[in-house]
């Protein structure tokens, strides 16, 4: 790979997905996590309760991540070879956790802001 | 009180946040970019393919006012790595077509004509239709000529028919290729694979369809009625020793018989015999019921009979005479090569055109800027080797016969892995077209 700059990757996402599309997920993307910073900041607290069903959410995120993958790759957990592609896989896996979890928690702050102080 | 004071408060940090967060993503938008060079210069370029559309748009995007004009005669623009993917069943044929047309700057124009006659002398080149078109700076990229003709017995109609395969004759050929292969792994019987002994295209592409049939054949329980043989053209399965080791490791592993120095000669799809030439020149007859036909590969007629190719060297088969290291025609210092009808060992593969590409742009620029270029190409070559669904081995090399890892350390260049699967699957399309644009 010669040159992989910021810029390349970003050139290689928009092919990937299709111009329209990645930056309207790359918006999608940033307006949850603007949505999640805005209820905390909005709480002044992380809610408990909400993190909660936000972190019991994220084993499904991280499954439903990792089978997405593998199945646009016609690919399997039999074609794990290496160290890497398990740290692959974990770091797919993470990526679903997170996602899932800050999804949860925004969506619930946003329908129940005052369900709890 | 304090209350409605603190509210507007942390809602402005949220907006200052959400502010900031913006002014992070335009500062990533617009990298600076250096000064045009300003030039009357006419730059003509053979072949609208990967690396005549790569290095159009750098080209475009460092020269202003230069006359950029390229000539191909095809509409479509094919992807060939895809051609792998769509003959294993796994993408369709309109996978790898787009037209030639869509990736082009704006500021260069296409001659939609194939070049018929190149006077390096005059700076001249004849399309098809006789317009004349003068030159400044000549780029030669029309990539290679599938010499099917060469194959006694054989007519592309016959792909897709009584197990006879093509994957390099186009997408709907791979495509074609898929069903006989798909049909072979249900019924079973013996599959024949091989190389051209010339110069080619993506060296690791025969091997690949080898394990990709085999794959198929232990998916679908069929293994044990399936016979798989791979014919060599010369002492080695790949040009580069320590990969060549590895793939007869695993041809051994998986039960793929190997031949040396065979070269295919003839085929008979009536009586289903495949004629092999040894390095005797003897001849050796075996049957098939599944094959993948891989001609002879030469430099475009066009090339042949001007005077750019080497002579003494790749006789027959035409490629360019350019320096190895800068692309710059010896003889006619204002012609280059660049992609797989350049005049340099190993190289033929679209990542290598990456990486030729920048070096192409880098000497012309710079001769019209009154400087010297000063990127050089080490033969970077890549292919990933797939080794089954699911698993390839991301294999990088130069011209000294040196793995040149991307990511030493962490995707092992000779070992099977699901990452470098990945790779060929998500990132090289997207990385491929990312190239075309000039931006990768
Ligand atoms: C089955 C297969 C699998 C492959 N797998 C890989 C892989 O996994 N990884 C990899 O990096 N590479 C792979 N490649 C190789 C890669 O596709 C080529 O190396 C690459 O396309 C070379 O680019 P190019 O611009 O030199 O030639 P091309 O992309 O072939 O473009 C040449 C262009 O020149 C035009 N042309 C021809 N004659 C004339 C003329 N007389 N006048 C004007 N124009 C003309 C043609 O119409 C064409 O558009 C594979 C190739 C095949 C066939």
């Amino acid at each position: 790979m010669k040159e992989l700059t910021f810029e390349t990757l970003i050139a290689v996402f928009e092919e990937m997905f299709g111009r329209g599309l990645f930056w309207a997920l790359a918006i999608v993307a940033g307006i949850i996590t603007l949505g999640y910073f805005y209820v905390l900041v909005r709480d002044r607290a992380v809610s408990w309760r909400k993190f909660l069903l936000a972190q019991i959410s994220m084993p499904f995120g991280a499954i439903a991540a990792v089978l997405f993958v593998q199945w646009v790759t016609n690919s399997g957990f039999r074609d794990i070879g290496g160290p890497v592609d398990a740290i692959v896989l974990l770091m797919v896996a993470t990526a679903g956790a997170i996602g899932i979890a800050v999804l949860t928690y925004t969506v619930e702050s946003l329908i129940w802001p005052k369900k709890e102080a | 009180m304090t209350r409605r004071h603190d509210i507007p408060a942390t809602r402005r940090a949220f907006l200052g946040l959400a502010g900031g967060a913006a002014a992070l993503g335009l500062a990533g938008g617009a990298p600076a970019r250096a000064a045009k060079v300003a030039t009357r210069a006419r730059i003509v370029i053979l072949g609208a393919g990967a690396a005549g559309t790569a290095l159009a748009n750098r080209l475009a995007e460092r020269l202003e006012g230069a006359q950029i004009t390229l000539l191909d005669g095809r509409a479509e623009h094919w992807y060939q790595p895809g051609f792998t993917l769509i003959a294993a069943g796994l993408k369709p044929a309109s996978y790898s077509v787009s037209r030639t047309s869509d990736w082009l700057p704006a500021s260069a124009s296409l001659i939609a004509e194939a070049a018929a006659e190149i006077d390096p002398e005059a700076k001249v080149v004849t399309t098809a239709s006789g317009t004349r078109v003068p030159y400044d700076f000549l780029v030669v990229a029309t990539g290679l000529t599938l010499d099917w003709d060469a194959i006694e017995g054989f007519s592309l109609d016959l792909v897709g028919k009584d197990g006879i395969g093509a994957v390099y004759a186009g997408p709907d050929y791979a495509a074609k290729t898929w069903a006989e292969m798909d049909r072979f792994t249900d019924s079973g019987g013996r599959a024949v694979f091989f190389r051209p002994a010339t110069e080619m295209k993506c060296a690791g592409a025969p091997l690949k369809y080898a394990f990709l049939t085999e794959d198929y054949a232990t998916r679908k329980g069929t293994r044990g009625k399936v016979d798989i043989t791979y014919f060599a053209q010369s002492k080695s399965l790949f040009g580069v020793p320590i990969v060549a080791e590895k793939v007869r490791m695993l041809f051994e592993e998986r039960g793929i018989g190997t031949e040396y120095s065979h070269v295919m000669k003839a085929i008979d799809p009536g009586r289903k015999i495949i004629t092999f030439t040894d390095a005797d020149g003897l001849e050796h007859e075996t049957d098939y019921d599944f094959t993948n036909v891989i001609p002879p590969m030469r430099a475009p007629e066009v090339v042949r009979n001007s005077p750019l190719p080497w002579s003494g060297k790749w006789e027959g088969e035409g490629w360019v005479e350019v320096d190895p290291q800068t692309l710059r025609h010896n003889r006619y210092p204002e012609v280059f090569a660049v992609g797989d009808v350049a005049g340099v060992p190993k190289g033929k593969t679209a990542a290598s055109v990456k990486w030729q590409v920048p070096v192409v742009e880098d000497r012309i620029v710079a001769q019209l800027a009154g400087q010297e270029g000063t990127e050089v190409y080490d033969g970077y070559t890549s292919c990933p080797l797939i080794t089954r669904i699911g698993r390839a081995m991301l294999i990088e090399f130069d011209y000294h016969n040196n793995l040149v890892p991307s990511f030493p350390g962490l995707i092992a260049p000779l070992e099977e892995l699901w990452i470098s699967w990945l790779m060929k699957e998500v990132a090289l399309k997207a990385t491929y077209n990312a190239m075309l644009r000039g931006k990768a």
